[in-house]
């Protein structure tokens, strides 16, 4: 497929989305939350026609995509793995979480792994303190963490 | 001299009428209710620090930087957000305070490079100015560790950092220097209206991105300048004022671009432009500017500019460099003999749009005075003429009815005819943020244009009619006003002659003018008629902006009238908020219309057969003035064809490229013995020039524009001539050799001549104007302040007139040979026959000419996007690249006018106005095909021109 025609498939069903959504109330977010679901992530060639639509610049929609954590410029691994490194996680160790997680997958935070089973981010605070360390792997969230658990969760993610 | 400082409130101002009382540090101020605690505080003289607060923008917050304390509530709010309350006591400088802002400042600073010696905003800084308010001493946290700062931390790779972009052609964004204050962000939006800037990302990792993080000249913007403006540090800066420095000396002074008449600081260092800056008292503008008055200044020091006088005895030779005397000596002789020769009436001369009303008024006599004839016309003849008559009879003044304020009143805004987002920025920023505010807008337009639809703005009735139907149209909005009972009887009984209002009614109410029928003309659904209709009459101040696309017609004047009588039947006259209004072209068009250009009128429209208007002037310049019109440029261009008029003096304009039928003017001027072109540059019309007066900028010269709301704006010299002479001085010089009596010392002393002569003009003066900043004529013992608003009480020519307006269909029909219409206009970055802007770098955005044509019209033609395409009419053919887009309908192809090499105007017909003889610009049946390149036409063209501006190397003295 030729750029121009990724692009022309992108724009199609982006406005199908938009279609279906543009009539709620505050329409950007839900909108963006149904192209990621479609597309695996947030694709430029969906910005133009979304600001389009909302009658929006492009910029507006780039600010707004880019604020969030959860859009994605590029899709993900088949799982995703956050780890929670926000206050209360930190203190109970945290960073020797992510360092044992970086170490087994072999990749930094924000990285997927070569056969694109897992990508690796960093979260803050999953509203699991009280369990701290956590994580969170596909929406699933996983609390007091500690080695034997991380070789497990990997050993999941990477099957 | 010095560098004119404009305070910086912080916070817009309030428009409460209400007042409020707090104290401040023990100040007592007063208020109007909404006056954030920081502008409050200016009132009074005190200066609260602040980073990401500007009084062009609204309050943000987000800076942290002017917190206060206020008596009786918890914390320190922030002074910009938080309003002023009765008996708020306020303190700004406490303990508390100090410990804050410091701790403020050393986070920004420790996120900011100190190459401040370096840095272009040095001495201008308010982040370094800032610091010093605060005290700021030490800096705890160092520049290691995360920074935006530097290209690489200890030796890798900084992801955070990136390079300038610098890409714009007039500044640069600097996102190292950048402290995320939003304020580019936020002039983007609430000034200007485009909205091309955002903060991507959040947190640390905020930074300011044009478009989707897209290069400035890819993304969005328009280069209006409002973030440079904005930018407290260098991170936007002006290219020029980085290679310069910072200015030293400034004077407000009027752009010399559109007829919105924006007013500047020229910013100097000694005699060199350092940058023009918005300025916040200028009426029209109110600190706002567009690509074209902020930055396309280059011309002026153009190598193509012209500084010495040239004369030729053909136009077939080249030119030859002569001293002013004898260029004006040889004019001055060659006019004499033509008139000796052929008749007092074989010469005249055209007036300025471009030039002060002093140059106008001074052509104009040496017109009436010196050639003892009234063959003067004005480039207004090619645009707003019908605007003149159509006012002039309906309700009595050839000019707009309201200030440019007055759009903040406006409930419904129907704009005909006109796309201001590229032909009058500043006013359809304002425009468009009355519109976020809430106004409906309706366009009557065949293009869907930017004011149809962008970001945050959309017409609630986009009526795309036929080129040449306006008429019918506007009468058909009238029907519906008329028979569904919308009309305002109470205004119209007490403003206007109630029965020629009903003969008028009993018109518009024919079946022939029901939207059902019109809509089929026009091919506009008859619902979006009535619906326009309806809105317009029902949706509260109601007002009218109209441009060229109403008057370039043949029933150019009948649609200005149809336009005013709609504004009389539904009341919308005489207040805020209402109006008709036409956008004027030219910086000073209305000016040199009220000058007296046009060969029918002296200065303040007085027709020349009146004995007592001729009087006033025949007993001040001592001779006797010709009762009789004389030629428009039109019938002089006929004259000269016919061989009955020999000798023309042209001061600033282009007839050959902005005129109808390029041939046919080409044919004019060539049968002339002496054309005489005073301009900046060789302009297309000096290819048949006999002498060229090199002309001066408006930099260069001291006088008056007026502009579209009759505003009388001050224009200041801040460099002398670089051709050596003012334009004002050249015409004195020249009325001097031929024996006139001239002794002007300075411009003021014309205008004092104008005041003296013209009635509406009464109380202007210079002193007046340095005081007032600016007036709208009338100005007069019945309006001392000048006119905001005119028809306030009533009409100025007694009773509104309404006039039927029957809608004749123009002869320039389609048929099978000419099956598209053509209509023309213009792009932001290019001013009219782009003389000026095509010497700067402004042709980054425009660099041709283009012909928008519908997809559906390209592919039964076999075009592509980009491909060269022939264009015919019946008066000739030319050949332009294609641009393939829905903006235009089908059956419809639209081009601009910004350059030579397309000639334009060699296509367009020589039907005109019945009125005035406006040409009919706006409807040109035509044909489109493939093509390989010019036609014939446009490289014989191109070939005389370049022969023509040869100009003989000088002669090594002996």
């Amino acid at each position: 497929m030729t750029m121009q025609a990724a692009s022309t498939e992108i724009a199609s069903r982006t406005a199908a989305i938009i279609h279906e959504m543009k009539g709620l109330e505050g329409p950007l977010l839900p909108i963006l939350h149904g192209i990621q679901e479609e597309f695996g992530h947030v694709p430029q060639a969906s910005l133009p026609v979304i600001a389009e639509a909302l009658n929006i610049s492009n910029a507006e929609v780039h600010g707004v995509v880019t604020f969030y954590h959860d859009y994605r410029s590029h899709p993900a691994g088949r799982h995703v793995l956050k780890v929670c490194q926000a206050e209360a996680c930190q203190s109970m160790g945290s960073d020797a979480v992510a360092a044992k997680l970086q170490q087994l997958l072999g990749i930094g935070f924000h990285e997927t792994t070569r056969d694109g089973s897992v990508t690796l981010e960093p979260v803050y605070c999953l509203g699991l303190c009280a369990c701290a360390p956590s994580a969170m792997l596909d929406g699933q969230v996983i609390g007091r963490l500690d080695d034997e658990k991380l070789e497990e969760i990997v050993a999941e993610a990477r099957s | 001299m010095g560098l004119i400082q404009e305070i910086d409130f912080g916070t817009p101002a309030s428009t409460s009428e209400k007042q409020v009382t707090l104290t401040v540090d023990g100040f007592t101020v007063t208020v109007p209710e909404g006056t954030s605690i920081m502008r409050a505080s200016m009132e009074a003289g005190i200066a609260i620090p602040k980073l990401c607060a500007t009084d062009m923008v609204d309050a943000f917050g987000s800076c942290r930087l002017c917190l206060v304390e206020i008596e009786g509530r918890n914390g320190t709010p922030s002074s910009c957000t938080t309003p002023v309350a009765p008996g708020m006591v306020v303190h700004t400088q406490t303990g508390k305070l100090k410990d804050i802002r410091r701790g403020v400042m050393e986070l920004y600073i420790s996120d900011h490079p100190l190459d401040c010696l370096t840095c272009a905003a040095n001495g201008n800084c308010e982040l370094q100015t800032q610091a010093g308010v605060v005290g700021l001493r030490d800096v705890r946290y160092g520049y290691e560790g995360d920074n935006h700062v530097f290209k690489k931390n200890d030796g890798v790779e900084n992801f955070r950092w990136m390079a300038k972009d610098e890409s714009n052609p007039y500044f640069t964004y600097d996102p190292s220097k950048c402290i995320v204050c939003s304020r580019c962000v936020r002039a983007c939006e609430e000034v200007q209206g485009t909205f091309a800037l955002t903060i991507e990302g959040r947190g640390f990792g905020s930074r300011v991105s044009p478009g989707m993080h897209q290069p400035f000249i890819d993304s969005e913007c328009v280069s209006c300048g409002a973030c440079v403006q904005a930018c407290p540090t260098a991170t936007l800066s002006e290219k020029s004022l980085i290679q310069i420095g910072q200015p030293e000396n400034s004077k407000v002074t009027t752009c010399a671009y559109c007829g919105v008449g924006c007013q500047f600081k020229a910013e100097m260092r000694g005699d060199e432009l350092v940058r023009m800056v918005p300025y916040k008292d200028g009426k029209a503008n109110r600190g706002h500017s567009c690509v074209k008055g902020r930055f396309a200044y280059g011309y002026s020091t153009h190598k193509d500019r012209i500084l010495k006088p040239m004369i030729r005895e053909k136009i077939s030779d080249p030119w030859r460099e002569v001293s002013w005397e004898e260029a004006l000596t040889h004019t001055a002789n060659e006019f004499r003999r033509i008139q000796y020769q052929y008749g007092r009436t074989s010469i005249g001369g055209i007036t300025s749009s471009r030039c002060t009303n002093e140059e106008t008024y001074l052509v104009q006599k040496l017109i009436r005075q010196g050639f003892r004839n009234n063959n003067v016309d004005t480039c207004a003849r090619v645009c707003h003429s019908p605007t003149g008559y159509g006012l002039g009879q309906t309700f009595g003044t050839s000019a707009g009815t309201q200030d440019f304020d007055s759009v903040e009143h406006t409930d419904v805004v129907m704009v005909i005819g006109a796309n201001p987002a590229s032909a009058h920025p500043v006013f359809a920023s304002r425009l468009k943020k009355r519109l976020r505010k809430g106004a409906k807008l309706i366009v009557l337009d065949p293009r869907r244009t930017e004011m149809v639809k962008s970001a945050h703005i959309e017409a609630e009735y986009h009526l795309p009619l036929k080129p040449g139907t306006n008429v019918a149209v506007v009468t058909s909005l009238a029907h519906v006003i008329v028979t569904e009972g919308l009309f305002n009887e109470a205004f119209i009984r007490e403003r206007c002659d109630w029965d020629e209002f009903q003969d008028w009614a009993s018109f518009v109410a024919l079946p022939e003018n029901s939207p059902e029928v019109v809509g089929k003309l026009a091919n506009v659904d008859p619902d979006l008629i009535r619906g326009a209709a309806r809105l317009y009459a029902r949706g509260g101040n109601g007002s009218i902006y109209y441009g060229l696309g109403v008057t370039e017609h043949s029933q150019g004047s009948t649609t200005v009238i149809a336009i005013a009588n709609l504004a009389m039947a539904t009341g919308n006259i005489g207040r805020k908020g209402v109006g008709v209004n036409p956008l004027r072209g030219q910086n000073n068009v209305q000016g040199s219309c009220d000058m007296g250009s046009f060969p029918h009128e002296l200065p303040g429209y007085r027709h020349i057969s009146g004995d007592a208007v001729r009087d006033i002037y025949e007993s001040l310049w001592g001779v006797k003035l010709d009762d009789e019109p004389g030629l428009r440029i039109p019938n002089m261009l006929d004259a000269a064809v016919d061989g009955s008029f020999k000798g023309l003096y042209v001061q600033g304009e282009d007839i050959l490229q902005s005129d109808p039928d390029t041939k046919h003017v080409a044919a004019g001027l060539a049968a002339m013995e002496c054309v005489v072109v005073q301009d900046l540059f060789l302009n297309e019309t000096a290819n048949y020039a006999h002498v060229f007066l090199p002309g001066s900028t408006f930099l260069e010269k001291d006088g008056t524009f007026t502009n579209a709301e009759r505003r009388i704006n001050r224009v200041r010299k801040v460099m002398s001539p670089k051709n050596g002479l003012a334009d004002w001085e050249v015409t004195q010089k020249l009325a001097q050799t031929m024996g006139l009596d001239w002794n002007y010392q300075h411009p003021s002393e014309i205008m004092d001549e104008i005041a003296k002569t013209t009635p509406s003009f009464a109380k202007v003066s210079y002193a007046y104007l340095e005081e007032m900043g600016s007036v709208q004529w009338p100005c007069n013992d019945k309006a001392p302040l000048g006119t905001p608003i005119v028809h306030v009480d009533g009409f100025v020519r007694g009773k509104g007139k309404f006039i039927r307006t029957e809608y004749v269909a123009t002869d320039e029909k389609t048929g099978p040979r000419f099956p598209l219409l053509l209509t023309t206009g213009r792009i932001l970055s290019q001013y009219n026959v782009g003389a000026q802007t095509r010497r700067t770098d402004n042709v980054m955005w425009h660099s041709e000419d283009r012909l928008e044509i519908h997809p559906h019209d390209a592919e039964n033609r076999g075009l592509r996007d980009g491909d060269w395409v022939r264009l015919t009419s019946r008066s000739g053919e030319t050949t332009l690249r294609a641009l393939i887009t829905d903006k235009v309908s089908p059956g419809v192809v639209y081009t601009t006018f910004h350059h030579p090499d397309t000639q334009a105007n060699v296509i367009t017909t020589d039907f005109s106005d019945w009125a005035t003889n406006c040409p009919e610009y706006k409807v040109t049946a035509v044909q489109v095909g493939a093509s390989n390149g010019p036609t014939e036409w446009q490289r014989d063209y191109n070939e005389q021109a370049e022969q023509s501006r040869r100009i003989a190397p000088l002669q090594a003295a002996e």
